[in-house]
């Protein structure tokens, strides 16, 4: 017995001591941190380890400037566990290591707006490679940056799909009730009503595993839809619970669902699934080709969806400590002065195109893709058909850019029916419709009520808060 | 008596009288619960719908929906109920509640899983019985978990048990937690894999609907659910009614002193009664996986605390309450929650919040639950 007592007392002390040797105490020296920030373990661990292994893979690439000026650049890899109480108490062990200068995370925007905040009080800045949520970049956040799109414009995007090219009458919407699913559900079914579609029910569920409540009403309802705005941990599932009971409706639903695992759940109820997203698809983005072929040969599986988003975050964020380090004569970068440097980012050549931010951290264009599942195999979610794909500015952004960009849409479009010549269906540009809407920075609510177009309510809408703000 | 005449009277009390039992108390809830929603949507006909695109006449959505919900309900209510029976079965001997129950049902579930994806990486799925494959499934689940219940009540309860009651209670949520990480961690490094889908699509078998009326379908894998947990169920009854051991587990529920001064082992006993609750959650787990063709490592929490709440609904530590507050709650859930999206300013997640408002009316009234008898304090 007493030995069990000494045995207790050494395992408290041990315990004890690690807790103390945790705690960061080490002066500035010649480590830079930059941290990873995403869903390492739990149901949505897949894209979150895409986002770490993306980090860490673009500092051994790119950090060689950084190591010539005499810094040695490591990854501080975090588990937010896609739990917004996770993240924020995460985020404090790391703004409270002096060594971490830049965050690249999260995958969950409920997440991210929590911890972004601990961020932006510490002046740590935070490149996103997957936050969708507008109110991520919206509140005006200096240290908030993302390198991906907006739900805004994905949620207008997917509705101009669905009802311009799929032609469909009515559609049921579920979401899963966090940040990010709620947020594109609620854009999703402003436009798609603007478009003159019904939407025969709109609901929130958490329900993880038995969705027959869910779907009982949409059997009866038969919708030519169903959206579902939310995670592949409970898309796929909710997918393959309504195939089984016998739900004809064409599936679809936002980047959530852009993982193999989707497939890996889902099965052969997922094949014809329709999603879009605001990751590069392998297909459209030529230039991620090397980083594609690195990522396999080191991590032995193809990139999914947020890698090559994170390994461009922190090419940014490398980009920007090296400028300071320079600017600064050698010194330790200071965290505000990386924070400035990242959001002065302009015309970054990257492989996933060229990006500059705007005044709120968004980049000035992003592309919105609509994919389509071809395989049951998750092996094969990279061989997934893109079908349209569209540019958007952000709200912040004049519509001189935007024209401009009507243009790159046009080209990327070609390029998508180039790379996969046996599918029939040209790629539905929305770019057009989409760079007059969104380019209407001067007087929204007047433009908004002359314009028929799908869109011209979700950006009216959003666009108006914004310049209020302002 | 003649030997036709004891069996006749053998099968009327151990085969037929429970099976009665069961069909009154099906059938009884669901007339309840229909008539209930009949009423509500009567008196709700037009509930004011989101934006103008929407009308609906609720009763006649709800007449549309009745055969669906109905058997829904039915199902997760049987699955509830056999995951009742192993809470309600070690309250009723240990007076204590083993929280690590949903982790031993959510571990049938892995080994399921198992049996399914070894069968397929060996490519015996596509023409294995598709019958003797969920036999087999159910089999290996029972006896993984069945054992593994007996090993955690060995080590983290058998010690404590004389401590005070809150003592095991916390011992319980612990190997909770213990097992939720063991299997992420066996399951993460093993297979690199969280969500632990079912190959289900390459069983035919399970994925097909069977028509039962112009426009209704059920699903085989349904029937599967409700097959299972009948036998289940009846098999528990024989077991905890008829035989020696079953007599002694009784009289160890009752007073576990004086069990063992007339020479039973009650230690024996209580292995015995976690061995059977172990091996139903894991049976469950198996079911549980096979209807929702996933599972992880924490889809054991919310069907286990269904599951609790129904064996309190139906008085816990009474093994024929547990069947009636399973079949009851999942009913009044697919009820709840099919309805639900036609009202506004509710929405489905609102119908666990119904839901345990009717438990607590409930148990305001009656405090032991449904058919729960009040116990004696001993002295």
């Amino acid at each position: 017995m007493k030995i069990v007592k000494l045995f207790t007392v050494v395992i408290v002390l041990t315990l004890l001591a690690q807790l103390h040797g945790a705690t960061p105490t080490r002066a500035q020296g010649t480590v830079i941190k930059i941290a990873s920030h995403s869903p390492l373990s739990g149901g949505q661990s897949q894209p979150g380890n895409a986002i770490k292994n993306g980090v860490d893979l673009a500092i051994q690439q790119l950090s060689k400037p950084i190591k010539d000026l005499g810094f040695t650049v490591e990854l501080a890899p975090f588990d937010d566990q896609a739990d917004p109480k996770v993240g924020p108490v995460n985020a404090q062990k790391i703004v409270s290591d002096k060594a971490i200068v830049a965050v690249v995370g999260h995958y969950n925007s409920g997440v991210a707006r929590p911890s972004s905040v601990i961020y932006n009080d510490n002046n740590l800045v935070m490149v996103s490679p997957a936050n969708t949520a507008v109110d991520i970049t919206d509140r005006g956040f200096p240290t908030v940056n993302r390198v991906c799109g907006r739900d805004d414009a994905q949620g207008a995007a997917g509705a101009d799909y669905a009802a311009n090219t799929l032609k469909i009458k009515s559609v049921y919407v579920i979401n899963d009730k966090t940040v990010y699913g709620a947020g594109v559900a609620k854009f999703f079914v402003q436009s798609i009503t603007a478009a003159g579609v019904k939407v025969l029910g709109n609901e929130g569920t958490e329900e993880k595993s038995n969705f027959d409540a869910v779907i009982t009403p949409i059997l009866s309802l038969k919708p030519d839809m169903v959206y579902f705005s939310g995670i592949y941990d409970q898309g796929a599932l909710f997918f393959k619970q309504a195939r089984a009971k016998g739900v004809t409706a064409q599936f679809m639903g936002p980047d959530g669902l852009d993982a193999p695992d989707t497939a890996q759940i889902g099965g052969d109820a997922v094949v014809g699934l329709v999603y879009t997203t605001t990751a590069a698809p392998a297909a459209l983005s030529p230039d991620s080709k090397q980083f594609r072929d690195d990522y396999k040969a080191k991590f032995g599986s193809d990139a999914p969806a947020y890698g090559p988003e994170a390994y461009v975050s922190t090419a940014i964020v490398l980009k920007a400590i090296e400028k300071v380090i320079k600017d600064n004569g050698g010194k330790f970068p200071d965290r505000k002065a990386i924070s400035d440097a990242v959001r002065a980012t302009k015309d970054f050549k990257s492989i996933l195109g060229t990006i500059t931010f705007d005044k709120n951290g968004d980049p000035q264009v992003a592309t919105y893709y609509v994919l389509k599942v071809k395989s049951a195999d998750p092996k094969n979610w990279t061989g997934n058909e893109p079908v349209a794909s569209s540019k958007a500015n952000s709200p912040l952004t004049p519509a001189t850019g935007a024209a401009a960009s009507a243009t790159m849409a046009a080209t990327m479009a070609a390029t998508a029916g180039g790379a996969a010549p046996t599918n029939a269906p040209a790629p539905a540009t929305m770019a057009p419709t989409m760079a007059a809407t969104m380019g209407a920075t001067t007087t929204p609510a007047t433009k908004a009520a002359t314009m028929p177009a799908t869109m011209a309510p979700t950006m009216a809408a959003t666009m108006a808060p914004t310049m209020a703000a302002k | 008596m003649t030997f036709s005449t004891r069996a006749a009277n053998w099968t009327w009390t151990y085969i037929l009288r429970p099976f009665l039992q069961i069909l009154l108390f099906v059938l009884g809830s669901a007339a309840l619960m229909s008539v209930i929603a009949v009423i509500v949507s009567l008196i709700f006909r037009t509930p004011a719908s989101r934006g103008a695109t929407l009308e609906i006449d609720l009763f006649e959505q709800l007449l549309k929906q009745l055969p669906d919900t109905l058997i829904d309900g039915i199902t997760i209510g049987f699955l509830y109920a056999v995951i009742a029976l192993g809470y309600t079965m070690v309250y009723g001997v240990l007076k204590f509640i083993n929280f690590a129950h949903s982790e031993i049902f959510m571990v049938g579930g892995v080994i399921g899983f198992e049996v399914m994806i070894r069968l397929r990486d060996g490519s015996l799925l596509t023409t294995f019985p598709p019958v003797l494959l969920v036999i087999l499934m159910i089999v290996a689940a029972m006896a993984f978990s069945g054992t593994l219940a007996v090993v955690i009540e060995r080590f983290a309860y058998r010690p404590l048990r004389n401590a005070p009651r809150l003592v095991p209670l916390i011992s319980a949520i612990g190997i909770s937690l213990f097992l939720q990480d063991a299997v992420r961690a066996l399951e993460g490094l093993g297979r690199n894999q969280f969500n632990l889908a079912y190959p289900t699509d390459s069983v035919p078998f399970l994925t097909q609907r069977l028509p039962i009326g112009p426009t209704v379908t059920i699903s085989v894998t349904a029937i599967i659910i409700v097959i299972s947990a009948i036998i289940m169920v009846l098999g528990l009854n024989y077991f905890v009614n008829a035989t020696k051991i079953g007599k002694g587990i009784r009289a160890v529920s009752q007073d576990q002193a004086t069990a063992s001064l007339m020479g039973i082992d009650v230690n024996q006993m209580i292995a015995i009664t976690f061995l059977v609750g172990g091996a139903l959650g894991g049976a469950a787990g198996v079911l549980f996986g096979l209807k929702a063709g996933n599972i992880s490592p924490f889809s054991g929490f919310i069907p286990g605390l269904k599951a609790f709440t129904a064996a309190v609904l139906g008085g816990i530590g009474n093994i024929t309450g547990a069947l009636l507050g399973g079949i009851l709650l999942g009913l009044i859930e697919a009820f709840f929650s099919s309805l639900l999206p036609f009202f506004p300013s509710f929405g489905t997640s609102y119908s666990d919040i119904f839901a345990f408002m009717i438990l607590i009316l409930i148990l305001i009234f009656r405090p032991t639950g449904l058919l729960g008898q009040r116990v004696d304090e001993k002295v």
